[in-house]
């Protein structure tokens, strides 16, 4: 076949970016008929169970293995000291400061164990359901050791969470604009607004300890009987785990076949490497055959990260009228028993965040990592924004109180100006684009701001027991995580670039790798519709593939809404290369100068003429090699890596009206309104998708999931029964829409969404919750705002802030004499003083 | 999760379900919908030796009409009992209590007398059955006998059922033309009530002639709120006639505290829902 032979015209297909596409994925994952990793199965595998120790804190006396050895089917029962040479050691990739104190982090704790979960031994079986028998019998003797569990007591260093290391703090890190360059001296400002009758706010807030709590749970399946290790995992980052096993366990990495297959979700709750796939991968070479372990939603709940947990302490200075003069943050940050793979660096991430919108002209930022026998924390969806985020919308709306205006306005008071963009913040970034103005305004209007605020008035004047509130968040953040050489100078371990490889086969489809690693997101339906455009080939001849990392062999991975903004450029400048060498076939095949073609709709014409020839006839021209310009390599396939030079700032504005009833402290949600600014849209419907899933983990931290521990370091809220997780009969329809400004940090004009609704949202409730009650004396309620705390807070007037109360309840069974368990005695006393 | 290994049986009458139980003794478990034991399994909170399923049992499913009482057998599913007219007419406040119990799922597969028989004080139930009168009738190896809802409910999952006897089914007493409501305080929709209020009344010429309120999660087993119902008789089904009535609903309570709420908080609530729940039964609002 040569170009010039006649062929069906490939149908122009119209502009894929900014169509509506269904994903082409959803039919796969959501009946569950595919490749996720425990639909796995192979030959002669074996499988995990570990035994976990109940304790938070405990020095390992003994471990008596014999009975479970003996149990059916049961090939093998190991423990810390039998996996010491093979097992390795999990990595932290972001030491925050050279002197950060880092416990050494086993798979499986050898001598003492620093968290309620921390596995202690592992059984190795025939069936996964002979391995949880066998666990059963193992006996673990403990010698208990007191726990450092509260945060702000584990930073006084009373009890310490690893007597070795002879402090729980971890690392000290400090941003100052004074210092910096950026800014002026933050104690000055406070100094000058005491001093001349401004204002000065002190606040403290906490963002509760939560669960990613993502659908699938994690699930790990390694085969040793290949040349190359194959490890599947359901993990973010496969690339990163190919690392790090290589890196600890000495198994080279040219050996190490690692698949992220399909991943049931993640919120950065995968974003990790984790005990269970180290062990996986030392049983299955001690054994020689495939193994496997999944773990139980139990498992998951107790020992796979946690997210947020910080006490923040916020001072703000500003004129009188309510002009930002400066603003000093100091965070406690919960570490959690280890610092895990980002660990320390989630607060950093949000130490450029707390400036959010605004010009302010001074800026301090410290935060002090912890070490406590808690569950180690790590990134959860929006990961140090959203913490940033909440601390500055919050204050905003306390600001906006003390000036006695509304809060929009102390917001546009505060805010850079469209015009005045690129603006280089206070903390030292440049907001390439934005416009807060548009957004602001379009929200007001969707809202029916004015009419809601009346309807507020009268309920207040006529002392309704519902009362109305509206709540604020005018947010940005960063995200297209990274530019490496901003990394570099943070001392995170590895990069920030992206890689792709467009594939153009014979037949004229086109294969697509790229090293993001998509985990619900919907890459392979927004990829596809990227690279259609860019080669003007049909939607349905673009397959993408990725995941893997003997097809995908270069790659970062999936977190901080990098896979668009920094893979999807990645693959833009892959496809440009292919085109540029289709250019000079198309050239050498139509007889004409490469400078008299045009390209569009996926064919090359010579300008002026009706000669042309497709794209897909020149890839099975280069397939045949048959005619090609002399010297030529006969492929059009090409790569790309970008690094982004530049972070980028999706904003918007949201507003939450919320009536609160005063008698019962029972919320509901009457209206939320959010327009964001996430610059050209690929696909419309998954970032819809992406905003209402982000809006709701958002509201959910605002009002219902907390991770809470008893005395003892058991974690109560251990399932789904307590651990509370809203279904969509609990959230209201939400109203969405855009402002448009393109991002200038890539070509096409995108600014991630993955995280803006999470990172928006939380704020936005709360303040809509407090507003309410404004009048009523009260300034705070504690996240999650329970019908209990905010009735509370309506009782003492000002101080919603009581801790829940650490016991759940017990549906199953009275009789499990677990800690931990519903107080009941408790309220016998009570009862009996009636 | 995997349960620990067990035998299963599943027998087509009740005597030969009453002929394993005795056999197995306290080694043996009822299965009806598995909504709750299942869970207790799954997490080995429990591991009997044998499970005898009564789902093969036909002639404990169903609603019939018995005269002065509504009878449900012990293994009708929620989602029958929810829709059922004669519940609807008879005893109300059953299907009120059912519509927000669990979710879909769990209603298609718990039972009325599984729930009933789990006795967890949080059960959505309890209250209803209590306040109404309900009538247990429990069959053992001697025979059959009937316990009424104040001496069937004995603690925490605790109830008169003896080891060797099944739960066949529960009378309801007639409450025709009676106003019902309950009023299930949660924090997302498919939860457990932190506070439940269950009330029915006969309102005759604008007055509260007669009322019935029971409690969930109030203490140990579902509370009769005797004061509050007595408090009643008389009054003007409005806000004002309702208020002080109410505000007794938590005399005598011995709530828990856990992570949903203190005792305090719950005994509040329990005014505030009574309030409410007596007011929509009697077709006031406030
Ligand atoms: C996620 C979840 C949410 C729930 N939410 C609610 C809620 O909001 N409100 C609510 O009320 N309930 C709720 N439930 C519980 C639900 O109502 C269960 O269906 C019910 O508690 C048990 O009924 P079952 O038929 O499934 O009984 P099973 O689980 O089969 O049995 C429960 C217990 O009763 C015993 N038993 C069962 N039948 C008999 C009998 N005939 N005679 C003697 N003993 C018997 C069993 O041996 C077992 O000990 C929830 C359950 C789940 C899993």
């Amino acid at each position: 076949m040569t170009a010039t032979e006649a062929r069906p015209e490939a149908e122009a297909p119209e502009r894929e970016i900014g169509r509506e596409r269904r994903r082409k994925e959803d039919q796969r994952l959501i009946t569950g008929r595919t490749r996720w990793t425990d639909n796995i199965q192979l030959p002669g595998m074996l499988h995990l169970a570990m035994v976990r120790s109940p304790f938070a804190h405990a020095r390992i006396t003994s471990i008596d293995t014999t009975e479970a050895k003996q149990s059916p089917n049961v090939v093998d029962v190991v423990t810390g000291q039998d996996l010491a040479e093979t097992q390795g050691v999990l990595i932290n990739a972001w030491p925050i400061t050279p002197d950060q104190k880092t416990p050494t982090h086993l798979p499986v704790a050898i001598d003492r164990v620093a968290f309620a979960g921390e596995i202690v031994a592992v059984v190795v079986a025939r069936s996964a359901a002979e391995a949880r028998d066998a666990a059963e019998l193992v006996d673990v003797e403990y010698d208990e050791l007191p726990a450092a569990l509260d945060l702000k007591e584990a930073a006084t260093d009373t009890v310490l969470a690893h007597p070795d290391l002879g402090s729980n703090k971890s690392a000290y890190w400090v941003f100052d604009s004074g210092e910096a360059g950026t800014g002026g001296n933050v104690d000055d400002a406070i100094t000058q607004a005491r001093d001349s009758g401004g204002i000065v706010l002190e606040r403290e807030y906490r963002q509760q300890r939560l669960i990613p709590a993502f659908m699938e749970p994690r699930s790990t399946v390694v085969d040793p009987t290949g040349e190359q290790l194959t490890v599947w995992s359901a993990t973010q980052i496969p690339h990163i785990l190919r690392f790090a096993l290589a890196a600890t366990t000495g198994i080279p990495e040219s050996k190490l076949r690692v698949i992220a297959p399909d991943v049931g979700g993640g919120f950065g709750g995968k974003l990790q490497t984790t005990p269970e796939e180290w062990i996986t991968v030392a049983l299955a070479r001690r054994t020689g055959k495939p193994v496997k372990y999944t773990e139980t939603r139990s498992e998951s709940l107790i020992a796979a990260h946690h997210g947020r947990d910080q006490w923040q302490k916020l001072t703000l200075a500003a004129d009188r009228e309510g002009n930002v003069t400066g603003l000093k943050v100091q965070l406690l940050a919960d570490l959690g028993a280890y610092v895990s793979l980002v660990g320390g660096g989630v607060p950093v991430l949000g130490a450029f965040m707390f400036n959010a919108i605004y010009k302010f002209p001074a800026y301090h930022f410290a935060v002090q990592t912890v070490l406590t026998n808690k569950t180690w924390t790590d990134a959860y969806r929006g990961a140090g924004r959203p913490e940033a985020t909440f601390a500055i919308e919050r204050l905003m709306d306390e600001l906006a109180a003390e000036v006695g205006v509304d809060p929009l306005e102390i917001r546009e008071r505060n805010w850079i100006k469209h015009e005045e963009f690129p603006f280089t913040t206070v903390a030292g970034l440049e907001y390439d684009s934005g416009n807060y103005e548009a957004a602001t305004a379009r929200a007001k209007e969707m809202f029916g701001y004015d009419e809601l605020r009346a309807e507020q008035r009268r309920r207040r004047e006529s002392g309704d027991p519902v009362q109305l509130g509206i709540g604020v968040s005018t947010f940005t953040e960063m995200c297209g995580l990274a530019p490496s050489r901003v990394l570099g100078q943070l001392d995170y371990g590895a990069g920030g670039w992206e890689h792709a490889s467009v594939r153009m086969l014979a037949t004229g489809k086109v294969e697509v790798v790229t090293g993001a690693s998509a985990h619900g997101q919907g890459h392979e339906t927004a990829f596809s519709q990227i690279v259609a455009d860019r080669l003007g080939v049909p939607f349905e001849d673009v397959e993408v593939l990725h995941g893997d990392t003997q097809v995908a062999p270069k790659g970062l991975d999936t977190y901080g809404s990098r896979s668009l903004v920094v893979g999807g450029e990645a693959l833009v400048k892959a496809s440009d290369k292919v085109v540029e060498k289709a250019k000079t076939v198309a050239a050498h095949l139509l007889e004409a100068s490469a400078d008299d073609l045009d390209f569009s709709g996926g064919r090359f014409t010579v300008r002026g003429t009706d000669q042309g020839v497709a794209i897909q006839e020149i890839a099975t021209a280069v397939f045949a090699a048959h005619n090609l310009p002399d010297g030529m390599e006969p492929s059009l396939d090409s790569d790309a890596t970008f690094d982004p030079v530049n972070f980028n700032y999706p904003h918007g504005t949201h507003l939450c009206a919320m009536e609160v009833d005063t008698e019962t402290g029972a919320l509901r949600m009457r209206k939320y309104v959010c327009v964001d600014d996430i610059g050209n849209v690929i696909n419309p419907l998954i970032v819809s998708g992406q905003v209402h899933g982000g809006l709701v983990q958002g509201i959910a931290q605002a009002l219902w999931e907390e991770a809470v521990y008893d005395d003892s370091g058991t974690l109560v809220s251990g399932s789904f029964v307590d651990y509370l997780l809203p279904t969509s009969a609990d959230t209201i329809s939400f109203e969405v829409d855009h402002t448009t400004t393109p991002s200038l940090t890539n070509t096409l004009g995108t600014k991630g969404v993955g995280e803006a609704g999470t990172i928006a949202s939380t704020p936005a409730v709360v303040n809509a919750v407090v507003d309410a009650v404004r009048h009523l004396g009260i300034t705070d309620i504690r996240m999650p705002c329970t019908p209990e705390r905010v009735w509370r807070a309506i009782q003492d007037a000002g101080s919603g802030t009581e801790p829940t109360t650490g016991a759940a309840a017990p549906h199953f069974d009275a009789s499990t004499g677990m800690e931990g368990t519903v107080d009941r005695t408790a309220g016998a006393q009570d009862g009996a003083q009636q | 999760m995997i349960p620990a290994q067990f035998d299963y049986l599943a027998p087509s009458t009740v005597e030969e379900a009453l002929a394993a139980l005795a056999q197995h003794g306290d080694e043996a478990k009822i299965l009806a919908g598995g909504q709750s034991l299942l869970p207790v399994l799954r997490m080995r909170l429990n591991a009997p030796e044998m499970v005898i399923d009564l789902g093969k049992i036909t002639s404990l499913r169903g609603v019939r009409d018995d005269g002065d009482a509504i009878v449900v057998g012990a293994m009708t599913q929620h989602s029958v009992v929810g829709s059922d007219p004669l519940v609807a007419e008879h005893a109300a406040l059953v299907s009120k209590a059912v519509e927000h119990l669990a979710d879909v799922q769990i209603r298609h597969r718990g039972t009325f007398g599984g729930a009933l028989a789990h006795a967890d004080p949080a059960g959505d139930l309890g209250a209803p059955a209590l306040a109404l009168g309900a009538q247990f009738v429990i069959q053992g190896p001697g025979g059959t006998r009937t316990v009424p809802a104040e001496e069937f409910f004995v603690d925490l999952f605790e109830t008169a059922i003896g080891e060797d006897e099944i739960l066949t089914e529960v009378r309801l007493p007639k409450h025709t033309g009676w106003g019902a409501h309950y009023e299930k305080f949660v924090r997302v929709a498919h939860q457990w009530p932190i506070v439940a209020v269950a009330a029915a009344v006969r309102v005759d010429g604008g007055s509260i002639a007669e009322a019935r309120v029971g409690l969930t999660n109030m203490g140990n087993t579902p509370v009769r709120a005797h004061a509050v119902e007595q408090a009643l008789v008389g009054q003007p089904a409005t806000p004002d006639g309702v208020r002080d009535a109410a505000a007794r609903a938590a005399e005598g309570t011995n709530p828990p505290s856990d992570l949903n709420g203190d005792a305090d908080y719950r005994r509040h609530l329990a005014t505030v829902l009574t309030r409410r729940a007596v007011l929509t039964a009697a077709g006031a609002t406030g």
